[in-house]
């Protein structure tokens, strides 16, 4: 998966939440939001980006992302 | 001609008080306000008419419907007169019989004496009036005046017009003014002669008329006649169905001889039409038996290889070989599929329940991800169920009617005649769109406010008309504080009402005058019942899902959801979004919006389809084609869909199309998407089979089989004979024992099936044991989440903003004779009104770049590049270009970006910024698309003659 569109969209649910939620609430709903319609091999691959740094990723994009469970793979 | 089991009241039904009158010695009570003709068909008589029927207001002119009135001198008209407490009514006498035969006479004279030409055969009223009065003869004689030589007016496709049969009746000019509200037709002259014109006399094809058909249909005799009335003759059985082109959902009087539909006629009892119809619904379901159909299952290994006609059974077999193959090679998670928002109910929820429990995956989606996935989100946020909140009944009751993103008359047509027809009676109208649509400006109907601002600023208006709302007191307080979320609301309230979203403040952002803003505000607030309709404007943006929840507060802060004549009304475009979504078709949610990793939803379903289901979401379509070119989607099933023309970004599809290893299509012609795959499935039309379509206001209503499958199964048949090759067992004899399922697993759907749809006609969902019959306006009392919760709704500028480079924002739409990617509609007459996609621009853009109408311009955005003929028109304002999707050929999605709805990926169709040059040839993808198209067509004719070697 392109990780610019996947940056970007978490971003954009970030700023959505932050407004909505505030600065220490928009963290927790972008990463239920991120659980409740993200398919697995996304929310692995944006872990794994934030783990080696995320860059591009705002500050709450980053911290949920940080909140976000790895998901198990089935295969 | 009306329908063949049509019962004709001859007037309007009213809804007065009980009345109670007396006709030809038996008493009858019918409602104050209703006619004397009327209640005598309600009493069971029939008063020989022409010039009435009950979907128009009465005229009074035929003066065939004279009755003796006791205390009235003279004869009256029974279309004309009202009933009154006591009255008595005479309807035959001697003398009556004199004068309507009198009458009868002298129309007859100027008449074809023979029928045995006519196509309206032994269905022409003036006829049947004649033999029931015993007119046999006519004492004048042939010779004098008439207009027996008129000429006909052939140029409509599906209609045609004989002057020589008319008598000026004047129902069809009603017709078109009362039903539709085009006012295309008009009677031309006085006296003698008095006639029927279209426009100015220019004959009906080059005329304002829309094709609609409701001249047709109201005309009394053969005057007015559909052509395939002519071409197939008289029906010889009625079968009711659905029409299979946009979220409307009309429902139709099919009237079929043997096999084939001599006309549709829409229904008077329809919910959704109310016996009203457009020209695609009516006249363009001749795509049906197009010589394109193709009606054989083909394979092919790659898709530079000419496909090679195959069995059922081997392309069944074939397909589930590959998918296995690719699940076993690249992992469980590499396939998926789309499920139809074309096809029906039962069709969609098959294919999502292959996906989930044959192929063990949750990669299903539906088109509604590229146009109203932000509805179901953002309702589904604030109300707490994804759908509208009316029926299209509703609008009849509605004071102020607000208008945004959406162009009724020509994606809606026949509720779009509907609202005209209320907006006639009075009610107000504020128009949110950056393009003036018809509804601004048409006959007998001005926008109170246009508000007419930038494209891509959506919420930036709804916050600042919010802001009006929130600080000058609009707020139904009461309303809110019995119903609402406190802590949201307060929030919101706050949010609305800081400075910075105040229309002043949002001037510069919107381009809409503040003052403009606040007066629309404050009549949407206080001018009584205001009702929301919205369209793709809303949704096909970045902040999509922002707008739905903007709107939703808004209507919520006013007190104006939960009761006729008000709501939310997302108008859906395809005649089964409403149904697919429902049907669980998105990847992160089973049938009735349940999500997926809810365990006692998932059991449910897993017990009933003894399959395991993945607990996690799945890949939504754009995400699909990202894994694709990550090379980790490689199996695609798509049914009844065409994502590689009508979604964004063609190149980026297309891409991720050749990247996949097994596309399987399942469509009636070999579409753009089709030319990427491996494996095609001939798709059943609405016409081949049954079920069910689901329209935009959750009316559930039934298509039924007419005609055989060309391809020998219907899409249910094909989709079970597809999960049996993968190993997975699908056992339904009818797509009522689906239905049945349906109803079973899904709350809302509980007490839906084909006996109780049979019996009603149409349900609208929920349709549960709390609500039997079915729920026409939900939201009354309590909001379906309990209490209705706001949201704060920020304006952030999409990412994609003009610039020097390219200068103007492009934004798309719809035309009324084209449907969608226009597979349907370019396979009809249609292409007479409208052949190819062209782009709007205003004059001032024009001039500086010297274009003009007719020239061909390039259109190139940071995506692609396309080339089509400019309209120049103030219909686009300054800076905005406009254009259609309905023909490949043109690229319109070439040049539509990625750019996508934070919430939902809904792709931001409706802001491109672009620059516009003028050219003298098509461009480098238009030039490649003519050469790869002739190369598939190529090798579908060699798999035509490859299957006539082989049957050899």
């Amino acid at each position: 998966m392109n990780i610019e569109h996947l940056v970007t969209m978490a971003n954009d649910i970030g700023n959505f939440f932050t407004s909505e939620a505030g600065d220490a609430a928009a963290p927790k709903e972008v990463a239920t939001h991120i659980t409740k319609f993200w398919d697995p091999r996304m929310r692995s691959q944006i872990i794994g980006h934030s783990k080696s740094g995320g860059e591009g990723l705002s500050p709450v994009a980053l911290t949920a992302v940080g909140l976000l469970v790895p998901p198990v793979q089935r295969d | 001609m009306h329908s063949l089991d049509l019962h004709d009241h001859g007037t309007p039904a009213t809804h007065g008080a009980p009345v109670t009158l007396n006709i030809d010695g038996a008493d009858v009570t019918v409602p104050a306000g209703t006619s004397v003709m009327r209640a005598a068909a309600v009493a069971g008589g029939a008063i020989p008419k022409l010039c009435a029927t009950d979907s128009l207001k009465p005229f009074g002119s035929c003066r065939l419907c004279l009755v003796e009135i006791d205390g009235q001198r003279g004869f009256p008209a029974s279309c004309t007169t009202l009933v009154a407490p006591g009255m008595k009514v005479k309807t035959e006498s001697e003398k009556l019989e004199q004068l309507r035969k009198g009458v009868v006479e002298l129309y007859l004279s100027d008449h074809p004496e023979d029928c045995k030409e006519c196509a309206a055969g032994d269905r022409c009223e003036l006829h049947q009036v004649a033999a029931d009065l015993g007119v046999t003869e006519v004492r004048y004689g042939r010779d004098g005046q008439s207009h027996q030589k008129g000429k006909v007016d052939d140029s409509n496709p599906y209609f045609s017009f004989d002057p020589s049969a008319c008598i000026v009746c004047s129902r069809c000019v009603r017709a078109c003014g009362e039903v539709q509200g085009t006012f295309a037709l008009t009677i031309d002259g006085r006296g003698f002669a008095s006639k029927v014109v279209a426009s100015q006399d220019e004959g009906f094809l080059a005329s304002e008329c829309v094709s609609c058909g409701a001249c047709v249909e109201s005309c009394p005799t053969g005057a007015l006649t559909e052509k395939s009335l002519m071409r197939i003759g008289q029906p010889d059985k009625v079968v009711k169905t659905t029409c299979a082109y946009c979220g409307v959902g009309c429902s139709f009087d099919a009237e079929v001889k043997g096999d084939k539909v001599s006309r549709m006629v829409p229904s008077r009892d329809g919910g959704a039409n109310r016996g009203h119809a457009c020209v695609k619904g009516r006249f363009s379901y001749t795509y049906t038996t197009h010589a394109d159909r193709i009606t054989s299952p083909m394979i092919r290994k790659k898709i530079t290889d000419p496909w090679q006609k195959v069995t059922w059974d081997e392309a069944f077999q074939h397909a589930a070989s590959e998918f296995k193959r690719i699940q076993k090679t690249y992992g469980r998670n590499s396939v998926g599929g789309i499920t139809s928002s074309r096809c029906t109910n039962e069709e969609a929820y098959l294919v999502q329940k292959l996906i989930r429990a044959a192929l063990g995956v949750n990669n299903v989606d539906t088109c509604a991800r590229v146009c109203h996935s932000p509805t179901g989100y953002g309702l589904g946020q604030t109300l707490g169920t994804s759908a509208g909140t009316q029926n299209f009944d509703s609008v009849q009751f509605s004071d102020v009617i607000v208008v945004i993103g959406a162009n009724p008359t020509e994606g809606h047509p026949v509720f779009g005649s509907r609202m005209k027809r209320r907006l006639r009676e009075g009610a107000k109208l504020i128009v949110v769109d950056p393009r003036s649509i018809e509804l601004v400006s048409s006959p007998h109907i001005h926008a109170d406010y246009h508000l007419q601002l930038k494209p891509g600023t959506n919420v930036a208006l709804i916050n600042s008309i919010a802001h009006v709302v929130a600080t000058e007191g609009l707020i139904d307080e009461a309303y809110v504080a019995e119903r609402c979320e406190d802590a949201a609301f307060n929030k919101w309230r706050a949010f609305v009402s800081e400075q910075r979203n105040s229309p002043e403040a949002m001037e510069n952002v919107t381009g809409v005058p503040a003052a403009m803003v606040r007066g629309a505000a404050r009549l949407y607030a206080k001018g009584g019942n205001g009702a929301i309709y919205y369209g793709l404007g809303v949704t096909e943006h970045s902040q999509g899902s922002t707008m739905v929840l903007g709107i939703a507060n808004l209507a919520m802060a006013t007190g104006n959801i939960g009761r006729e004549g008000v709501g939310v009304n997302p108008l859906r475009g395809q005649n089964n979004v409403q149904g697919s979504c429902d049907m669980g078709s998105f990847p992160h949610e089973l049938a009735g919006y349940r999500h997926i990793s809810d365990t006692v939803t998932r059991e449910l379903f897993e017990k009933d389809w003894g399959a395991k289901i993945d607990s996690e979401p799945g890949l939504r379509i754009p995400n699909m084609f990202e894994a694709a070119l990550d090379g980790t989607f490689k199996g695609f099933y798509v049914q009844g869909e065409d994502p590689a023309q009508s979604d964004p970004n063609t190149l980026h599809v297309t891409a991720a199309l050749e990247a996949m290893e097994c596309v399987i299509v399942q469509d009636l012609f070999l579409n753009e998407t089709a030319k990427y795959a491996h494996v095609f499935f001939p798709g059943a039309s609405f016409i081949e089979k049954d079920g069910t379509f689901t329209n935009a206001e959750r009316r559930i209503s039934r298509i039924r089989k007419i005609t055989e499958p060309l391809g020998g199964l219907a899409d249910w048949e094909a989709t079970i004979g597809f999960a049996k090759a993968l190993g997975y067992e699908m056992h339904y004899a009818h797509p009522s024992e689906i239905m049945d399922e349906i109803a079973r697993l899904t709350p809302t759907f509980r007490n839906v099936s084909y006996t109780k749809l049979d019996e009603v006609g149409s349900i609208q969902w929920p349709c549960n044991d709390a609500a039997p019959e079915g729920t026409p306006t939900m939201h009354i009392g309590k909001f379906v989440r309990g209490k209705g919760r706001f949201f704060v709704t920020e304006y952030v500028p999409t990412e994609e903003r003009s610039s020097s480079r390219f200068p103007l924002l492009l934004t798309t739409g719809r035309i009324l004779s084209q449907y969608n990617v226009g597979a349907q509609t370019r396979r009809t007459e249609n292409a007479v009104w409208y052949d190819e996609d062209r782009i709007e621009i205003h004059p001032h853009d024009a001039e500086n770049r010297g274009i003009n109408s007719g020239d061909w311009v390039g259109i190139a955005s940071r995506a692609g590049e396309t080339v089509l003929r400019a309209i120049v028109t103030e219909r686009v304002q300054p800076g905005v270009v406009y254009t259609t999707f309905h023909f490949p050929e043109s690229g319109a999605n070439v040049i539509t970006t990625e750019n996508s709805d934070w919430a939902t990926n809904c792709p931001e169709y409706k802001v491109t910024a672009v620059q516009l040059t003028k050219v003298g040839q098509p461009s480098a993808w238009q030039q490649r698309f003519k050469s790869e198209n002739a190369e598939q067509l190529r090798l579908l004719r060699e798999a035509a003659t490859a299957r006539k070697e082989r049957l050899a």
